[in-house]
């Protein structure tokens, strides 16, 4: 590790790991690969096994069988183990957990000192992190004196600053505050897709998996039951648990001033919770509950009508749910699209599946987010 | 992160709380180390529930290194004495006549030395003139067979030889720099005790070659160490004297003054004498 | 403080006097005309000198000695660690004169340790400032281990798993991570052993004796004045309290930062 690079971009190495992890009574056995610079969130419920994979991974826990390699060097195997410290793994946490002792500055520079940075090095290092997570101005706080939000910003330049082969961020966002969570994780997109490092997010928010990550795998009590780019996983969830959780419609885009516009020109309008460049690649999100369907195009306020032919009806809990496929010479994208509505309102509409309808939703129901590539 | 800090202030709070104990907790630590044997006897044990007489008690503040001798000569006077308990308070003699001074409960004062004895005569608390009636000397106590081959006080100061020494703060230490002095010899001890027993323990022990002690010290150890007498042991100023007097305002000064005359009569004499002291 | 139950304040008052009441019976006992020759003869100064000089040497044996301990306690899985920690814990309730003798029959020169050293070396260890810092170190020890311990658990071990992932090594993580996080601990430990060092007497008197400028500390001092010099006694007690003071002002102008 040289730490003298002036370049702030990290390393980027591939990530491949097939392991089994015993902790207690739970088992966790995953084949997982990340390829270099890909950014992969890892989806499940509490319980599911995103930490032990994390732990195995960072070298907290040893796997009982396999593999774990990453670039070049092998990480575990039943034969060798390379200590925490050598694995050039970065982590960020829910908590920031910033040493309270140093400044800001000096805990950013605190990985490449401990990595044989001389301390002038490891502090122009420090600083040019800081300014790029926006927190230049923070560098002499004492982690006491930063909220939330900016404590997270300098964990992240902290974890980055080691040139880490691989980053780990582990529910990162899920200690903030509502309010700064869209900040930071915008800024999280940013500073990771900037240094092309290859990442994965553990989360259990499918936003965070939307925004960041180019694939999804989902955990399910310690097994990967599902796995594909993050597109694919929320809106053609094959699994039940990833239907679950999932259970959003998406349109993916760019994005523009009011909201959101497809590949062929439909404009989904909507509200940016974080802050989207004109003409980002973008995803538009909304419930299938705030989905109004109707047999005549509607109008009236300010809202996204798309015309759709009924796919299929399947019992929805109490509701049901309407699902969509494309209408002849229409957007191939509408396919998968949910409406969940009332039995009452479907006699009321008197639909089955083949018919054309449109499927409608209010602007203040939609958000339009920056996505994965 | 930002919960730490309460926490940590109180448990810095109650750790300094905890500090100063630790640091006053000394006069506590200081009265336990004093302890030792203080009022070891205060009760007799052979009480005999004699109801014939009017039950009385006799109150008796002594030298510390009476202990053994006003035990056993407690029990004989009880057995001579029906319905009269001896109770018994041993301490330092300083001790002895400032409390007696203080108006503690006591119907005869016997010290170990003059000069504590006169403390309480010149506060009009001692009936008449006390008593000198018995004398103890000193003697360097050395392990059994005396293996380093100590002679005088000069042979404590041969190289390899230990000794220890009371220091000169209590009457056993004023003694032995009397000796000293008498002797020309200055000796190089590697601890001064609290006491003379403190002083027989290391020689006990084998921690020290020799060590000034008093005959009946010697005697009690029963033949774990042995005396060496020095000619110094009966200069003026190093022989100890033992006086005795009734308290003014002892509530049965006749029965007091028995005790007295017990004392230092034929049965107080033998077993004086069998302990190790001289008598008059 | 409106949360405090009523009935507490009477103890606590209790308790509070229970303490601060004899330490005004002593400033108020001490015979100030005299106060200054009391406290600056040469047993005095030596006494005290001593005492201070026994007293840090003690806390650095607690913090070299102890901290190592401390650490393997909050952190290691070793089987039986419960009864390591009593172990640890005995000097705390046993009484000092007990640490003492124990000493003294390990050490002294018929002790199976003492006569090794005296036949083979010549050295006698009882009677040494040596002794004093040992028997001294033997009753402390408990304070600083308990304080440090404390604080490693809870700090836990989240900032040391982070500085490993920062690429710190172990002997890195302990040096710039575990000991500034558990710096207040480790201070109030160190300040708690020096403290409890400055007061030892029984272990002290009963294993390394009582000698002017070699083994007589303050509290010997005190208690051997005690039996002919009250007004000296309490003279030295009083310096002994200021020190206390003391030491509680440093911490506590610490604790404002």
């Amino acid at each position: 590790m040289t730490g003298e690079r002036s370049d702030p971009l990290v390393g980027t190495s591939r990530l491949a790991a097939d392991v089994t992890v015993v902790r207690g009574s739970f088992e966790l056995e995953v084949s997982l690969e990340v390829a270099a610079g890909e950014v992969v969130a890892v989806l499940g419920s509490n319980g599911a096994g995103k930490s032990t994979l994390l732990g195995a991974l960072a070298g907290l826990y040893r796997p009982s069988r396999g593999e774990i390699v990453l670039g070049e060097r092998t990480l575990s195997s039943p034969s060798e183990t390379v200590p925490v410290h050598r694995r050039r793994i970065g982590l960020l946490s829910q908590q920031a957990l910033l040493f309270p002792h140093l400044s800001a500055l000096d805990n950013v520079a605190f990985g490449p000192r401990s990595t044989g940075s001389g301390r002038g090095n490891a502090r122009r290092t420090a600083e040019r992190w800081l300014a790029e997570v926006d927190a230049g101005a923070l560098a002499g706080r004492r982690p006491a004196q930063l909220s939330g939000g900016q404590a997270q910003r300098v964990a992240i330049a902290r974890a980055l600053a080691c040139e880490p082969e691989l980053l780990m961020l582990d529910e990162p966002f899920a200690a903030l505050d509502v309010d700064a969570t869209p900040a930071v994780r915008s800024l999280v997109r940013r500073v990771v897709r900037a240094t092309g490092v290859t990442t994965l997010v553990v989360t259990h928010d499918v936003l965070d998996a939307v925004v960041l990550a180019d694939r999804i795998v989902v955990l399910d009590a310690g097994r990967v039951v599902e796995s594909g780019t993050t597109t694919d996983v929320l809106t053609r969830p094959r699994s039940a648990f990833a239907a679950r959780i999932a259970g959003l419609d998406l349109v993916p885009g760019r994005s523009r001033a009011d909201g959101l516009v497809t590949a062929e020109g439909t404009v989904v309008a909507g509200t940016h919770p974080e802050p989207v460049d004109d003409g980002e690649r973008a995803v538009a999100l909304f419930a299938p509950a705030s989905v109004a369907v109707f047999r005549e195009e509607p109008g009236g306020s300010p809202r996204t009508a798309l015309r759709v032919r009924l796919a299929a009806l399947e019992p929805h809990g109490e509701l049901v749910r309407l699902r969509a496929s494309p209408v002849p010479g229409g957007p191939e994208w509408v396919e998968g699209l949910a409406a969940d509505v009332t039995p009452a309102a479907i006699a009321e509409l008197g639909v089955e599946p083949g018919d054309e309808v449109w499927f409608a939703v209010k602007a203040a129901e939609v958000t339009v987010h920056p996505a994965g590539r | 992160m930002s919960t730490q800090p309460p926490p940590r202030t109180a448990r810095r709070g109650a750790v300094l709380v905890a500090a100063l104990v630790a640091l006053l907790g000394l006069p506590l630590a200081a009265c336990g180390g004093s302890g030792s044997g203080s009022d070891s006897g205060s009760g007799s044990s052979g009480q005999s529930p004699a109801a014939q007489a009017p039950a009385k008690t006799l109150t008796v503040s002594a030298a510390a290194s009476l202990t053994e001798v006003y035990q056993s000569l407690g029990q004989q006077f009880q057995a001579a004495n029906p319905g009269v308990t001896v109770k018994f308070n041993f301490g330092g003699s300083d001790q002895l006549a400032q409390q007696v001074v203080q108006g503690a409960p006591a119907d005869v004062l016997a010290t170990a030395s003059p000069t504590t004895m006169q403390t309480a005569v010149a506060a009009g608390k001692i009936q008449g003139d006390p008593l000198i009636y018995a004398t103890n000397k000193l003697q360097i106590a050395v392990a059994p067979n005396n293996p380093k081959q100590i002679t005088s006080l000069a042979d404590l100061n041969k190289p390899g030889v230990t000794s220890v020494v009371c220091a000169p703060a209590v009457p056993c230490g004023a003694a032995a720099t009397a000796a000293e002095k008498a002797a020309n010899v200055t000796l190089k001890p590697v601890s001064e005790e609290q006491d003379v027993k403190g002083v027989l323990t290391r020689v006990e022990t084998g921690n020290a070659d020799g060590g000034l002690v008093y005959v009946t010290d010697v005697k009690s150890a029963a033949g774990k160490v042995a005396g060496v007498d020095f000619p110094q042991a009966s200069a003026k100023g190093v022989t100890q004297t033992y006086p005795i007097g009734v308290v003014t305002g002892s509530a049965d000064p006749q029965l007091a003054q028995s005790w007295v005359s017990f004392v230092t009569g034929p049965q107080g004499k033998a077993a004086l004498t069998q302990a190790g002291f001289a008598t008059k | 403080m409106s949360g405090v139950p009523r009935f507490l304040w009477v103890p606590a008052v209790l308790a509070w006097l229970l303490v601060a009441v004899p330490v005004v019976g002593l400033v108020v006992r001490v015979d100030l005309s005299n106060f200054v020759s009391l406290v600056t003869s040469d047993a005095a100064l030596a006494a005290l000198w001593l005492s201070l000089k026994t007293g840090l040497a003690t806390m650095v044996c607690c913090l070299v000695l102890g901290g190592p301990l401390a650490v393997v306690l909050a952190r290691s899985h070793l089987p039986g660690l419960p009864f390591i920690r009593s172990v640890v814990l005995l000097p705390l309730v046993l009484p000092p004169v007990v640490g003492g003798l124990t000493l003294l029959f390990l050490l002294g020169r018929t002790g199976p340790v003492g006569a090794f050293l005296y036949d083979r070396f010549d050295i006698t260890v009882p009677f040494s400032t040596t002794a004093v810092v040992l028997a001294q170190t033997f009753v402390a020890m408990p304070f600083l281990v308990v304080s440090l311990e404390g604080s490693l658990r809870t700090a836990g071990e989240r900032y040391e798993a982070v500085a490993a992932t920062l690429g710190a090594s172990p002997v890195t993580t302990l040096w710039r991570v575990t000991i500034p996080v558990v710096l207040p601990g480790l201070l109030s430990g160190s300040v708690l052993a020096f403290a409890r060092a400055l007061g030892e007497f029984g272990a002290t008197i009963t294993f390394a004796g009582s000698l002017q400028g070699t083994t007589r500390t303050l509290p010997l001092l005190i208690y051997l004045q005690s039996q002919d010099d009250i007004d000296g006694a309490v003279a030295m007690s009083l310096v002994l309290v200021v020190v206390a003071i003391l030491v509680i002002v440093v911490s506590r102008t610490r604790d404002v930062r």
